[in-house]
């Protein structure tokens, strides 16, 4: 395959930056978008040029951290799918890929396609956990759980927070990733206690962050690679505006 | 305080406008009755509460609350207008809507124009100032003489599609904002939303068409 690749070229956080145009052949149907970008930064490096920046780790869909806009969708045109699992086939010979970071005024640009998206970090830390002293696994079977629950936290807790619900959001809003990873919690035993604060602590982190708010677009859902419903999303409001009424503050 | 209180205040001031105007399209219906009883329905509504509240009593009741989830609603849709602009610094080169639909798009717009077209609509049917031949305490004749002039008729009707599709998308958008949700009825705040987005929508719109067609006259 021969293509026309439109990647976003940025120095540093504060340099300004812009498209550029490269042209990339034999390119196998077979590769995964990230193979292919390993292939234009081996044609770039042999020119003595600075390849291209951009996030991956597991290459398997699981770890969260590969994170482009593939021609104006998060992670590609590809639904359930993470960059790095989406493949060649998908495109067709001689097509024009417009590559871009996550665009949000809380992802800060640190170079080309890498973003810096340590604010969902302080979101988690600021109440995604629950509060026991750890030590060896307790017995599994001690404290009953419905299959049907376990699954639904289980779709929450799939997350794996990368940020296309950010980056696909018209308003930037990191409302799928707060509300999944406030969901998972509180809709398990383990997360009862901490319920009410979890909720506005990570609400307010978020919004302190300069994320945007919600439109009710479907945007997230739509390109989340995990697939998580905006059904959390209300799942969050219910929690936040409840625990608000209880007057609860952040921790 | 938090966009999501922000989000709460515009789904709770807009499901009083949106009570509000399945009154006001119910009660336009009544056109359909003849000028009698319309312009009695129109003199109802000065009554209304008599005698335990004084004339108009109610009324100025019922519009105060409505003022004021007016202005709530765009005071939360400008202020959160402004948090979403702020969150995105810099614009994609190219960003596509995957499921993102016209209407849900196009809700500050809706809104804006649904804004100027009810101080339009005030001006003309309520105060009379920009009627060519408003007479006072009349409203059938003023609905009519009103719509049998073609270019203000095709304004309602305009601004009346716009609603249905303000609508369509807030009536929905509501139950998210609140945390309405159960798999059980999520598939009925659609249907809700889209019913009342049409029942509202072709309510209001069928007084000026049948004033055009020559039905009511």
């Amino acid at each position: 395959m021969k293509l026309t690749l439109k990647v976003w070229r940025q120095e540093t956080k504060d340099a300004p930056g812009a498209l550029q145009t490269y042209e990339v052949d034999d390119i196998s149907p077979d590769y995964s978008f990230l193979e292919m970008l390993d292939m234009l930064n081996e044609r770039l490096e042999e020119q003595g040029q600075r390849p291209v920046a951009f996030d991956h780790d597991c290459r398997e869909g699981v770890c969260g951290a590969c994170s482009m806009m593939v021609d104006g969708q998060a992670h590609g045109p590809q639904a359930r799918t993470t960059t790095c699992q989406l493949h060649m086939r998908e495109f067709t010979d001689g097509d024009t890929i417009v590559i871009e970071p996550w665009r949000a005024t809380a992802f800060s640009i640190v170079q080309d396609l890498m973003v810096d998206r340590s604010a969902f970090d302080r979101i988690i830390q600021a109440g995604g956990f629950i509060s026991v002293n750890t030590g060896s696994a307790p017995e599994a079977n001690l404290m009953p759980i419905p299959k049907d629950v376990a699954d639904d936290a289980f779709d929450a807790a799939t997350c794996i927070g990368c940020g296309a619900c950010v980056a696909q959001c018209p308003n930037g809003a990191a409302q799928l990733f707060t509300a999944a990873k406030i969901g998972h919690l509180s809709l398990l035993p383990q997360g009862q206690a901490e319920r009410d604060t979890r909720a506005v602590s990570m609400v307010e982190q978020m919004e302190s962050e300069l994320f945007g708010s919600c439109s009710n677009f479907r945007e997230c859902e739509a390109v989340c690679p995990k697939a998580i419903s905006i059904d959390w999303i209300a799942r969050m409001n219910r929690d936040y505006l409840r625990a608000k009424l209880k007057g609860v503050t952040r921790r | 305080m938090s966009s999501i209180v922000k989000k709460a205040i515009m789904a709770v001031s807009g499901f009083m406008l949106f009570g509000w105007i399945i009154g006001h399209m119910t009660g336009n219906l009544k056109v359909f009755q003849g000028a009698e009883k319309f312009n009695a329905y129109a003199e109802f509504l000065r009554e209304m509460g008599a005698p335990l509240f004084p004339e108009s009593g109610v009324l100025w009741l019922v519009r105060g609350t409505l003022t004021l989830a007016l202005v709530l609603h765009v005071w939360s849709a400008t202020s959160l207008t402004l948090i979403n602009r702020r969150a995105r610094d810099k614009d994609y080169e190219t960003r596509k809507g995957v499921q993102l639909d016209y209407a849900a798009r196009t809700m500050r717009w809706s809104g804006y124009l649904i804004a100027f077209y009810i101080v339009y609509h005030l001006m003309h049917l309520t105060w009379g100032n920009v009627h060519h031949n408003f007479v006072a305490g009349n409203p059938y004749a003023n609905l009519v003489s009103g719509f049998q002039v073609v270019p203000i008729a095709l304004v309602y009707i305009a601004a009346n599609l716009l609603l249905g599709m303000h609508l369509y998308h807030g009536l929905w958008s509501m139950f998210q904002s609140l945390g309405l949700n159960h798999p059980s009825y999520n598939l009925w705040r659609r249907y809700f939303a889209v019913t009342f987005a049409v029942v509202v929508s072709l309510g209001f719109i069928s007084v000026p068409v049948a004033v055009l067609t020559g039905l009511v006259s």
